[in-house]
C-alpha cells in the first residue's frame, strides 16, 4: 500500500542516458522499481542498465505499458519533458529536475487541465514507497515499512526527518517531495487527500517552508477534511523578508508567507509542529501518542 | 534579478508602454547635459538604488532649474540613501535618472505578479497609486481589482477594459490604460518577468497614462534565454560574499551574525539556521553547498564564510543523500589544508555533523586527519548547541 506507485507500477525514465539519470537508475533498480523503459530522442535500441532506450515516451508506453514516469531531463527541456509524458497519456509524471522557468510551469498547468496525468515536482527528490518503489534521488536505505505517510517541500529535510523517524521506530508508507518551485504539480492539499483515503497510513508529516500560502490552505483542509492525525515541521524562522533561501519558491514577499504565520495557522487546527528540525521525530511521536496510535505505528 | 528603475523604463519604452522621457546619469556633468536634452521646465532627479521607497528617504528630488539639477545631483550621488527597504545599512546611490516633471491628476497602482495558487500570471490595480500593494491589501482589500491571465490566451481585451473601468480611468483615458496594460503584459511574458510593478500608474493633465515608477524583477531561471536582460545586473547592488558565492555556483545568503553554517539542501540550510537562532547563536547565513559539492567547493564555501572575519564558528550540517559524507569530509580536509597552512589549524571552531550516506567513511576520514578546531558532534541538536557556545568563549576571550 501507500500512495502513487507501488511494486507494480512501471516506470519509463526520461533523460535515462545523462549522467545522473544513469547512476538513479541503477538506484531505482536496486530498491525493486519495475523500470521498463528509458527515452533519450536518438538513442533508442541503446540500453542502460539492461533497461531498453527508446525514442519517444509514446513508443516507450506501447512497447512496455508503462504508467509513470521520471523526468532527469536539464531544466532548458524539461518542460517539453514533462508535456511529452502527459501528452503519452500517463498517470504520473515525476520531475527532478530543478531551475524549469515559472512561465514553462505555467502554461504547463494550463496544458495538463482535464487531463489524468498526475504531476510531482519539479525540483523535487520525487516519490518512493516503502520497500516497493522509488521514483527520484531519495536514499532508500533510510526508509522503514510502516504506517505514517510522508510529504515535504524539501528534499534533504524528507531525508533527515525519514531518517529520525526510523530512528524512533516509526516507519513510513510513502514519502513525497512535492518540491520547492512556486508553481509546481503536486501540493500540500492533493497529497493529504491521497494519504487520508489510503487504508495503511494512519498519520501523516507534512515538511514546509517560507513562501506562499500551501501549508495555511493545508491546514484549513486538514481541519474540514483529515481523518488522520498530522505533525507538522516548517523551515525559514530566521528567513529575512525579499531573500530567496535557495529554493525558487522559498521567498517572503509582501508580507506573506512567513513561517510565524505557517505555524499559528497549523497550530490553530490543533496540529503540532516541531520547534527545530532535530525535534522532528519527536513531535511526531507525540502526536502519534495523542491520538492512541503510537503502538500499532511503531513498527521498526 | 532585479534591476534599475531606468533599465525597467528603457524596456518598457521598447515595447511602446509610455513612460516619461528620461536618461541616466553616472556623474554631476552627465546629470545636468541630461536635463538640458529634456523638453519639460521641470525635471525629477530620482536615485537608482534596488530598493522601494526612495521617495520618502529623500531620493527623489524635483529641480526647477538647472541649477537646482546640478545641486541635487551633487547631494544625491555617493550618498547612502535607507528606506524602508535597505535595512538599517541603506544602499549607496550610484546612477540618478534624470527625467521630464510630470502633470499629474490622479495616482494608480498596476502591477503583474504570479499566483502561486491558481499557476497563473494576475494583474492588479488599484486607486490607491503610491501606497505599497499589500499595505492596501492588507488595510482595503476590497481597493484591489484583479484579472487573472489563461496563459493560453494571454491578457484579453475586455480584461484591460475591465480594469480600466474598474479603477474609475477617465473617458479620455480609458483607451489609452488599456492600452498600456497590454503593452506590460507583452513586456512581462516576453522578459520572463516574476514582478512588474508601476507605482504609481499616473493620468496627467494632458490625458496621458504614464509609468512614473517602474519595477521589473526577472525569473532567475528563465535568464538563460535572456542574455540582454542578463547585462543590466549591476553587481555593485549585490552583497559581495553573496555575488561571489553565486560565481562559484554556491547558494549563500548573508544574514549579518557571526554563527555560520554549511549545509547540503535548501531546506535544511533554512532549517539549521533556524536551530542556531534557537540556541541563542546570531545566524551569519544561509548557505546551501548542493548535492554533488566536490572538496574544491567546500573549501571555497569555507573561505567566503571566513572572508573579513565574519564567522566566529562554523557548523556544518550534512545529511548525505546523494551527497555523501566521506566527500564532504574530504572536502573538509582539503579546506583546511587551503586555509589553515602548516597545520594551525582552523581559525575559527567548526562543529561538524554528519549523517547518512557513508558516514562511517566521512568520520573515519575527519578522526584520521585530526585538524586543530575542528570537532565532531554526535547529533544535530548537541553541533547546534556546541557552536553556539564555542562562540559565545570565543567573545568573551577576545
Amino acid at each position: 500500500m501507500g500512495i502513487l506507485v507501488d511494486k507494480n507500477t512501471k516506470v519509463v525514465v526520461q533523460g535515462i542516458t545523462g549522467k545522473a539519470a544513469t547512476f538513479h537508475t541503477k538506484q531505482m533498480l536496486a530498491y525493486g522499481t519495475k523500470i521498463v523503459a528509458g527515452v533519450t530522442p536518438g538513442k533508442a535500441g541503446q540500453m542502460v542498465e539492461g533497461v531498453p532506450v527508446f525514442n519517444t515516451v509514446k513508443d516507450a508506453v506501447d512497447a512496455t505499458g508503462a504508467t509513470a514516469s521520471v523526468v532527469y531531463v536539464p531544466a532548458r527541456f524539461a518542460a517539453d519533458s514533462i508535456l511529452e509524458g502527459v501528452d503519452a497519456g500517463l498517470d504520473l509524471v515525476v520531475c527532478i529536475t530543478e531551475h524549469i522557468p515559472v512561465m514553462d510551469m505555467i502554461k504547463i498547468r494550463r496544458y495538463m487541465e482535464g487531463k489524468k496525468t498526475r504531476l510531482v515536482g519539479p525540483n523535487c527528490p520525487g516519490i518512493l514507497t516503502t520497500d516497493a518503489c522509488k521514483l527520484g534521488i531519495i536514499p532508500g536505505y533510510i526508509h522503514k515499512k510502516g504506517h505514517v505517510g510522508v510529504i515535504s517541500r524539501s528534499g534533504t529535510l524528507t531525508y533527515e526527518a525519514t531518517f529520525q523517524l526510523s530512528a524512533a521506530g516509526i516507519g513510513q508508507t510513502t514519502a513525497i517531495g512535492i518540491g520547492g518551485d512556486p508553481i509546481k504539480g503536486t501540493d500540500f492539499i492533493d497529497a493529504l487527500k491521497l494519504f487520508n483515503e489510503d487504508d495503511d497510513t494512519k498519520s501523516v508529516l507534512m515538511i514546509g517552508e517560507i513562501g506562499g500560502t500551501a501549508e495555511e490552505d493545508a491546514a484549513k483542509w486538514i481541519q474540514a477534511n483529515m481523518k488522520k492525525p498530522v505533525a507538522a515541521f516548517i523551515s525559514g524562522r530566521q528567513a529575512p523578508p525579499g531573500k530567496r533561501m535557495g529554493h525558487a519558491g522559498a521567498i517572503i514577499s509582501g508580507g506573506k508567507g512567513t513561517a510565524a504565520d505557517k505555524i499559528k495557522a497549523l497550530n490553530a487546527v490543533g496540529i503540532e509542529v516541531a520547534d527545530t528540525v532535530a525535534h522532528i521525530g519527536e513531535t511526531v511521536v507525540s502526536t502519534l501518542k495523542k491520538a492512541g496510535i503510537y503502538d500499532e505505528c511503531h513498527t521498526c | 534579478m532585479n534591476i534599475h528603475e531606468y533599465q525597467s523604463k528603457q524596456i518598457l519604452r521598447e515595447f511602446g508602454v509610455n513612460v516619461p522621457n528620461g536618461r541616466p546619469a553616472l556623474n554631476v556633468e552627465e546629470a545636468v547635459e541630461a536635463a538640458k536634452s529634456l523638453s519639460s521646465k521641470v525635471c525629477v532627479v530620482k536615485a537608482q538604488i534596488h530598493a522601494g521607497g526612495r521617495g520618502k528617504a529623500g531620493g527623489v528630488k524635483i529641480a526647477k532649474t538647472l541649477d537646482e539639477v546640478k545641486q541635487y545631483a551633487t547631494e544625491l550621488l555617493g550618498k547612502i540613501l535607507v528606506t524602508k527597504q535597505t535595512g538599517p545599512d541603506g544602499k549607496k546611490v550610484n546612477r540618478l535618472l534624470i527625467e521630464e516633471g510630470s502633470n499629474i491628476e490622479k495616482e494608480y497602482y498596476l502591477g503583474f505578479v504570479i499566483d502561486r495558487v491558481t499557476g497563473k500570471v494576475v494583474m492588479m490595480g488599484s486607486q490607491e497609486g503610491g501606497m505599497e500593494i499589500e499595505k492596501v491589501a492588507a488595510e482595503m482589500p476590497e481597493k484591489i481589482f484583479k484579472e487573472y491571465i489563461d496563459p493560453a490566451i494571454g491578457l484579453a481585451s475586455f480584461q484591460a477594459n475591465r480594469m480600466a473601468y474598474n479603477l474609475h480611468f477617465k473617458p479620455e483615458a480609458i483607451r489609452k490604460a488599456q492600452a498600456f496594460m497590454m503593452g506590460l503584459y507583452k513586456v512581462f511574458i516576453a522578459k520572463d518577468c516574476s514582478i512588474a510593478e508601476i507605482n504609481p500608474l499616473v493620468v496627467t493633465k494632458e490625458n496621458d497614462v504614464v509609468a512614473l515608477d517602474a519595477k521589473l524583477n526577472f525569473d532567475d531561471s528563465a535568464l538563460f534565454r535572456h542574455p540582454d536582460i542578463e547585462a543590466l545586473r549591476d553587481e555593485t547592488e549585490e552583497d559581495p560574499k553573496e555575488l561571489w558565492a553565486s560565481r562559484e555556483g554556491l547558494n549563500y545568503v548573508n544574514l549579518g551574525g557571526d554563527v555560520a553554517c554549511m549545509v547540503n539542501g535548501a531546506g535544511l540550510a533554512m532549517a539549521t539556521v533556524d536551530i542556531i537562532k534557537y540556541y541563542g547563536g546570531e545566524p551569519a547565513n544561509f548557505l546551501d553547498v548542493g548535492g554533488d559539492s566536490t572538496p574544491e567547493k567546500i573549501a571555497t564555501a569555507f573561505q567566503i564564510m571566513l572572508e573579513g572575519g565574519q564567522a566566529k564558528g562554523i557548523f556544518v550540517n550534512i545529511f548525505g543523500g546523494i551527497n555523501k559524507c566521506d566527500l564532504v569530509a574530504e572536502g573538509i580536509v582539503k579546506a583546511a589544508e587551503i586555509i589553515a597552512k602548516d597545520g594551525a589549524g582552523m581559525p575559527v571552531p567548526v562543529v561538524v555533523r554528519l549523517e547518512g550516506t557513508n558516514v562511517d567513511r566521512g568520520r573515519q576520514i575527519l578522526k584520521d586527519t585530526p585538524i586543530k578546531n575542528v570537532i565532531m558532534a554526535p547529533t544535530m541538536e548537541g553541533g547546534a548547541e556546541q557552536i553556539v557556545k564555542l562562540v559565545e568563549e570565543a567573545k568573551k576571550n577576545a
